[in-house]
């Protein structure tokens, strides 16, 4: 069944019509699930010679493809198309991989729940009134339905991890500067980075095989070749993780997201491992830290769409108006907020009071996690505090940022951190997240496949798929 | 009223590196069609990503080094903010924080003296588009265009302390950086083409109250005579304000050459914050000894180096050492010229008069005239087959034509004559048609031998030896 099956799968199997399949499931489902902002036709699927030739998966449209429009969920962008393919896709279809859409976002990937799109909201597979979570809920939906084999995401604050783990898939942020931004459209550079979002854990090691690496166009990218499947299976024997005591002083904690949370640590004890509660005082100023540094950076990054070279225009009489009016036409109001705030922080009087101050509470919680890694192999949290809410649910900006409570800390210390499936919460997917050392990209999905494969929520090892009704 | 004049400078400078600041595109943009030379990179697509021209930083490092400034080991990219239709991007790459070079200095002539310039801050940058505006003028446009191929040129920022105090030490100071740009080979220096750009600041302080007027920004300046011209009209205007004692904004001005006059583009209200903030894109620039080491071994002789080995080895007063090695491919020319002349002090003069008079009419291109040409008329006029005012005659068809100057003073007929038969033969024949002159001289009016001279001259077409007719003509009349 085309639906469920993992990049492993595919390779076990003819591909020749994968990609016809992939592009039924879309067309069967996806006027109720939304996770596609542009499906290619056929014909312009490009299948190069390589390994994985034919195997259908999908890119969040925020990551440019040459000659098909990238938006960026935007309508700002609702019209580019881009004259350059991103690294990472010249390296998926390098390796025979056919790129079959581009899915939805929140817009610029400022977001949690895939509703701030400004073209429509994506549904969560495991139930169409809740939102499959965000930035990168098109991609997280589209795999957990089944249009797809697998996807890549973005994650500058948690928007691959937590999707993943809203819709009950596989979804890793690597090390920053291990895979290429090149063609990542910015939203906080120094925070974003690409990442797989599949089926299985061994899947996100195959697709990180691939496109990790020194890029000569990206100079953030760092010069390592790394195995990420060798090991992939070797266990957690001896292994120490680190739990903060900060995850059960946070009071917005679901009850049945702990229970599961409290269930994988037995688990991870039974196979061998070792889990110590351990502080990590600067954690509690991740978020606060996070919300100056990437509005700051998007505030900046966001200049280009002025309407002079590219995406929308509305022509008015003089420059500034210009100006003034495209940007208020062409962003949502999350992006605006965003704006405006980064640019208040970075301007002259408040630079050091916010900016520089954040910068140095950023050093600080490196610092901090850097000698929690000294004595341990990660750091275990729930991926969420909550499970998939429902559409339209949660309208006030702080309480939605808070979302973020687990997951911001790994971009600001720019470490690798994996969300795996362990069960359910009001029948919906949770999360577990997995943070290793810098560098130790392959432990982390090595400490992922030993949850995944003696999860009790898994059958044989494979996360359970959701079926979509329309 | 006494008064002090303050001048600080803040100059760009295009560098000539093959490929621009962050991305492939060819450097050299100057009148290419427009948006040619341009990719995703510099032409802001989003997604593209900045990567440091190494190349670029070397020359900046070379220039930071012949400015004698300290070449930090660490130095950052950072972002300048503000929108305008020529920056792709909305924002520049520039260095803010930690610029590239800090704290060195410059020395330059000013009238016979040495005057020590210090230069702040070095910094690299990348350049921003051109826009062209439709009809007469930006107000009137209908409608402007941009050509994005200047977009990601690198930039050299250098800014000098106030220690400059007269217009005309900002243009030496200005002529004087381009001469080491050009002895590098980091940069054209050409301010018509806007591969040098010169922005001041000037205040006046007034020595008698030991006030100062405000710090007024002079900009638009694009060439040497104008950074004078338009620092001289400002440095009045300010000046006139104190003895009216009238406040000075503190303001933007720009040269306008229709009125040369300078005229207010921007008040202190204006003043953007630019929201500058470290370049994410772009890890720190960390700079090593050894490669500042090899950097500082690849430099030429540097103007200042030259000069004073030219007054040392040639014997040159240093005025002439100054002149000649303003310029590398002319103290080079004069050297060659040495080698075959072994005359230093009359192939510098030939050089500084005759030469550079010629250079300022020499459109481009390669010249015609050889150190060869200027070696042998030294030796033409040294031997006595042409005067010095023959030499000077031929010169500017020698420097036009690139012909020896023996072919031009035979097709000329313009050989010395030397011959003293022949003189004494003439001579008579002067002095047979003028006996009343004769009379003259004899009765006394020595000074008449000037009119025989002449006539001599005048027969010969200017061609004999002056000395040998004076004294020819003497030897007859007295003998
Ligand atoms: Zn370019």
């Amino acid at each position: 069944m085309f639906q469920k099956m993992t990049i492993e799968d595919c390779l076990e199997v003819e591909r020749q019509d994968l990609v016809k399949e992939s592009l039924k499931e879309i067309e069967r489902v996806d006027k109720v699930l939304k996770s596609f902002i542009t499906v290619l036709d056929e014909e312009r699927i490009e299948i190069d010679e390589g390994p994985f030739k034919g195997i259908p998966i999908a890119i969040k449209d925020n990551i440019v493809t040459k000659d098909v429009r990238t938006t960026c969920a935007s309508k700002i962008l609702e019209n580019y198309v881009p004259p350059y393919d991103a690294t990472v896709v010249r390296k998926l279809k390098k390796a025979g991989f056919a790129i079959v859409g581009k899915t939805n976002l929140d817009e610029f990937a400022m977001g949690s729940s895939t509703e701030r799109s400004a073209f429509f909201v994506t549904r969560n597979p495991w139930d169409l009134s809740c939102v499959p979570g965000g930035s990168s809920g098109g991609s997280a939906a589209a795999v957990a339905s089944g249009e797809v084999v697998a996807a890549l995401g973005s994650d500058t604050g948690g928007s691959v991890r937590q999707p993943a783990a809203f819709c009950g898939i596989v979804g890793f942020k690597p090390t920053y500067g291990l895979v290429s931004r090149y063609g990542l459209v910015a939203f906080a550079s120094s925070l974003d980075q690409i990442g797989p979002m599949t089926k299985s854990v061994k899947d996100a090691a195959i697709l990180m095989q691939i496109i990790h690496g020194r890029d000569p166009l990206d100079s953030t990218t760092v010069d390592v070749k790394m195995d990420f499947l060798s090991h992939i299976e070797q266990g957690i024997e001896g292994f120490r993780f680190a739990v903060p005591v900060e995850v059960y002083e946070y009071e917005g904690l679901d009850k049945e997201v702990a229970e599961r949370f409290e269930e994988c640590i037995k688990l991870i004890e039974k196979l061998g491992g070792k889990v110590e509660r351990v502080k990590i005082p600067t954690l509690k100023y991740a978020v606060a830290t996070y919300y100056v540094i990437a509005p700051a950076e998007a505030s900046s990054n966001l200049a280009r769409y002025d309407g002079v070279k590219y995406g929308l225009r509305v022509e008015k009489s003089g420059l500034k108006e210009t100006y003034s009016v495209t940007r208020t036409m062409g962003f949502g109001e999350e992006v605006r907020r965003r704006i405006v705030l980064g640019t208040f922080t970075l301007s002259a009087t408040y630079y050091e009071a916010y900016f520089n101050k954040a910068q140095k509470v950023r050093r600080l919680l490196a610092n901090d996690l850097s000698s929690v890694f000294d004595q341990f192999d990660a750091i275990l949290t729930p991926t969420s505090p909550i499970p998939a809410f429902k559409i339209g649910s949660i309208t006030d900006p702080l309480a939605y940022y808070l979302m973020d409570v687990f997951t911001t800390f790994a971009n600001l210390a720019g470490v690798p951190a994996l969300s795996v499936p362990f069960g359910f919460a009001q029948g919906l997917p949770v999360g577990v997240q997995v943070v290793g050392k810098r560098f130790e990209d392959p432990k982390v999905l090595r400490i992922g496949r030993s949850i995944e494969k003696f999860s009790p929520y898994n059958e044989n090892g494979r996360i359970p798929l959701p079926v979509v009704r329309v | 009223m006494r008064f002090k004049t303050v001048i600080g400078l803040e100059i760009h400078v295009q560098l000539s590196t093959e490929t621009k600041a962050f991305c492939s595109c060819t450097a050299n943009v100057f009148e290419i069609p427009a948006n040619t030379a341009v990719c995703p990179v510099c032409t802001g697509q989003p997604g593209a990503l900045p990567v440091v021209n190494a190349e670029m930083v070397d020359y900046a490092i070379k220039l930071a080094l012949a400015l004698n400034c300290k070449v930090n080991e660490y130095s950052r990219f950072d972002r300048k903010n503000y929108f305008y239709p020529d920056l792709p991007k909305g924002y520049q790459i520039s260095q803010y924080f930690y610029p590239l070079a800090v704290g060195g200095h410059l020395d330059i002539d000013v009238d016979g003296t040495t005057k020590r310039v210090r230069i702040r801050r070095l910094h690299l940058e990348e350049d921003a588009g051109k826009l062209m505006h439709e009809g007469d003028s930006i107000t009137q446009a209908r409608y402007s265009l941009v050509d994005m191929n200047r977009c990601g040129v690198p930039l050299v920022e250098i800014v000098t302390e106030p220690d400059l105090s007269s217009p005309r030490e900002a243009r030496i100071f200005t002529e004087k950086l381009r001469s080491i740009l050009r002895y590098l080979k980091i940069s054209s220096g050409d301010m018509e083409k806007g591969a040098l750009r010169c922005d001041a600041n000037i205040s006046i302080v007034d020595l008698d109250r030991n006030v100062s007027s405000n710090r007024v920004e002079v900009k638009n300046m694009n060439s040497f005579k104008f950074i004078e011209k338009a620092l001289e009209y400002e440095e009045q205007r300010i000046k006139e304000a104190l003895v009216r004692g009238e406040n000075v904004e503190k303001e933007t001005r720009g040269w306008d050459l229709s009125t040369k006059t300078t005229v207010s583009m921007r008040g202190k209200e204006e003043e953007s914050d630019y929201r500058y903030f470290p370049e994410p894109d772009i890890p720190p620039i960390v700079v090593s000894k050894e490669r500042i080491e090899k950097l500082k071994l690849s430099l030429p002789e540097l103007p200042d180096q030259k000069k004073q080995r030219f007054a040392r080895e040639y014997g040159l007063p240093e005025y002439d050492a100054s002149v000649l090695t303003a310029d590398e491919s002319i103290a080079n020319f004069f050297e060659a010229c040495v080698r075959l002349s072994g005359k230093p002090k009359e192939t510098s003069n030939w050089i500084m008069t005759e030469m550079l008079r010629e250079m300022k009419e020499f459109e481009s291109g390669e010249l015609k005239i050889k150190p060869e040409h200027i070696a042998e008329l030294i030796r033409l006029v040294d031997r006595g087959e042409i005067s010095i005012k023959t030499a000077k005659e031929i010169f500017p068809e020698m420097f036009r034509t690139g012909k020896m100057p023996i072919q031009i003073v035979e097709e000329r007929g313009l050989k010395q004559l030397s011959d003293e038969h022949a003189i004494v033969e003439i001579a008579r024949k002067v002095l047979e048609e003028n006996p009343h002159v004769v009379s003259q001289y004899k009765s006394g009016k020595t000074n008449v031998i000037s009119f025989f001279v002449g006539q001599v001259m005048k027969q010969t077409k200017g061609t004999a030896n002056p000395k040998l007719v004076n004294d020819v003509l003497r030897r007859l009349l007295e003998g």
